[in-house]
């Protein structure tokens, strides 16, 4: 316990870093993710085409590979994100948006197509089929796995740790090497900060599908 | 037709690989010529650690596997080549226990004090620098090296970068975890320090000028610099004493000894360093250095 008191400013700051990792990320995927998932459902092919090359390459290509593009290939075109952690957070939103994409546009096949026809019947266009009817309905189904996505997300912030931001993990390195008589509390600490994250989610994502389920 | 370009495929792989071997094969013979010799009639006071490892045949040993210069996998023959190991026959050879009898462990910087803990490796020789904090789980030989830590910046040093107190208010680069990373934060906060997981990267922010310097102990630097000359070049002030030794089970000052002892004749012997010229000498074209007092605490 004396090291945990010892260290708690370290630990502090690594556990906030990776909750904002993590939420900053959840943000900017929900939005792009929804975007994508709208463009692959759309009547318009190129867009349809775009949204579909998107996720296949964001969705088969592995993190780290997407955070060393982002790390150290982007200086060669010219382009460089503001702070190290501003790329982290790009990286893992980019890398996630595929996945809710794909989460929300089954859920959006799950709508009934009678809902679609009766909102065009009302002289609806798309996209206001899309907002109105079809997207409220289609977030209710998708609760579940929305919610695999965001745990996966609240632990695959762990890769910028390799990427010179100073989250749980980084913190897990540091002090690891630094108390070799504490490894078990060095570790016990680092997984308890992952834990706080992760199981209220896993609660509160339950509590949230029972609300909004649909009963048909 | 289609079988028969595939014939002809696996024909071409099987002459690569048949090149591949024969290749290998060379270099351990080569290798061969120039190992430690082993000691064959050595005898040890029965219950000791050295009679148990004598009578087994065998060691294990904890090295790192990609540390050039130190500690590096041959992909090849899947044994590591450099200094450390080179160390670690020449204890072994001690022991009566010949290089191919080695079994070889990868430790990395976060698990070679467990490994020694849970008996999993007898010795680790894996750039493993001596301190307090290690001392009260682990026991230390040597030591056999005493490294620096330096700077390395890139070609020309536009910066202008001469030494720690320089780092003010330059972005400077090392690993998470590592000594000379807690180094620069304890002592020279002005510096802003980032940390990736492997040297490597530092590299690359180097090349693309995301940071002006990259710090960590001098061997592993020289490394860097002797894998791209033409970008990056080394400070060459080391202003702290890293000295390596051989961990071991805590309590084991039998042990202890005993490798001290063969450090010692092998710094009298010239093996030291000639082990040396073979290995890290290779990366940083210098002569062997003086070797260093062993600290028997």
């Amino acid at each position: 316990m004396q090291f945990i008191s010892d260290n708690s400013d370290l630990l502090w700051s690594a556990w906030l870093t990776t909750l904002s990792l993590a939420v900053a990320s959840g943000v900017c995927a929900l939005v792009l993710g929804t975007v994508l998932a709208g463009m692959r459902v759309s009547p318009v092919p190129p867009l349809r085409g775009l949204a579909t090359f998107y996720v296949e390459v964001f969705r088969n290509t592995p993190l780290t590979v997407v955070f060393f593009f982002l790390f150290f290939g982007l200086v060669y075109v010219d382009l460089q994100f503001p702070s190290r952690f501003t790329t982290a957070v790009a990286a893992l939103s980019l890398y996630t948006a595929s996945f809710v994409s794909e989460a929300l546009r089954s859920g959006i096949n799950a709508v009934p197509p009678g809902q679609a026809e009766a909102a065009r019947a009302l002289g609806l266009g798309f996209g206001q089929t899309l907002r109105t009817v079809v997207l409220p309905q289609a977030f209710r189904t998708v609760v579940p796995p929305l919610g695999n996505v965001w745990i996966a997300l609240a632990k695959n912030t762990s890769i910028a740790a390799g990427f010179a931001v100073t989250d749980l993990t980084a913190a897990l390195q540091r002090l690891a090497n630094l108390n070799a008589d504490q490894l078990l509390a060095v570790f016990a600490a680092v997984v308890l900060g992952y834990l706080v994250i992760t199981l209220p989610s896993a609660w509160l994502i339950r509590v949230v599908e029972n609300r909004v389920a649909i009963v048909r | 037709m289609r079988m028969s370009r595939s014939a002809a495929t696996l024909g071409a792989l099987g002459l690569v690989l048949a090149g591949c071997s024969s290749e290998a094969g060379q270099q351990a013979e080569e290798s061969a010529s120039n190992t430690p010799s082993v000691a064959t009639d050595v005898q040890f006071q029965p219950g000791t650690t050295m009679a148990e490892l004598h009578d087994a045949g065998t060691i294990t040993v904890g090295t790192k596997f990609d540390q050039p210069g130190f500690g590096l996998l041959n992909p090849q023959t899947q044994t590591p080549e450099g200094f450390d190991v080179e160390i670690a026959k020449i204890v072994a050879g001690e022991l009566g226990i010949a290089p191919e009898d080695i079994t070889w462990t990868e430790t990395v910087s976060a698990n070679r004090e467990p490994f020694i803990q849970n008996g999993q490796v007898d010795i680790v020789v894996a750039t493993y620098t001596i301190n307090d904090t290690r001392k009260q789980v682990v026991d230390f030989a040597g030591p056999y090296y005493i490294a620096g830590q330096d700077i390395m910046v890139a070609k020309g040093n536009p910066e202008g970068i001469e030494g720690p107190d320089d780092l003010a208010g330059k972005t400077v680069c090392s690993v998470e975890g590592s000594t000379p990373a807690q180094n620069i934060r304890d002592n020279y906060p002005q510096a802003n320090l980032v940390t990736y997981d492997v040297y490597s990267k530092c590299a690359d922010d180097l090349t693309n000028g995301n940071v002006q310097a990259v710090t960590t102990d001098n061997v592993i630097l020289t490394g860097l610099v002797a894998g791209n000359p033409e970008g990056f070049e080394l400070v060459g002030n080391p202003f702290t004493e890293e000295p390596y030794g051989i961990g071991l089970a805590k309590g084991d000052t039998e042990f202890r000894a005993f490798i001290n002892d063969a450090l010692e004749q092998s710094f009298e012997d010239g093996t030291w360093a000639a082990a040396w010229d073979r290995t890290a000498g290779v990366i940083t074209g210098e002569q062997a250095p003086e070797p260093p007092t062993v600290d028997r605490y």
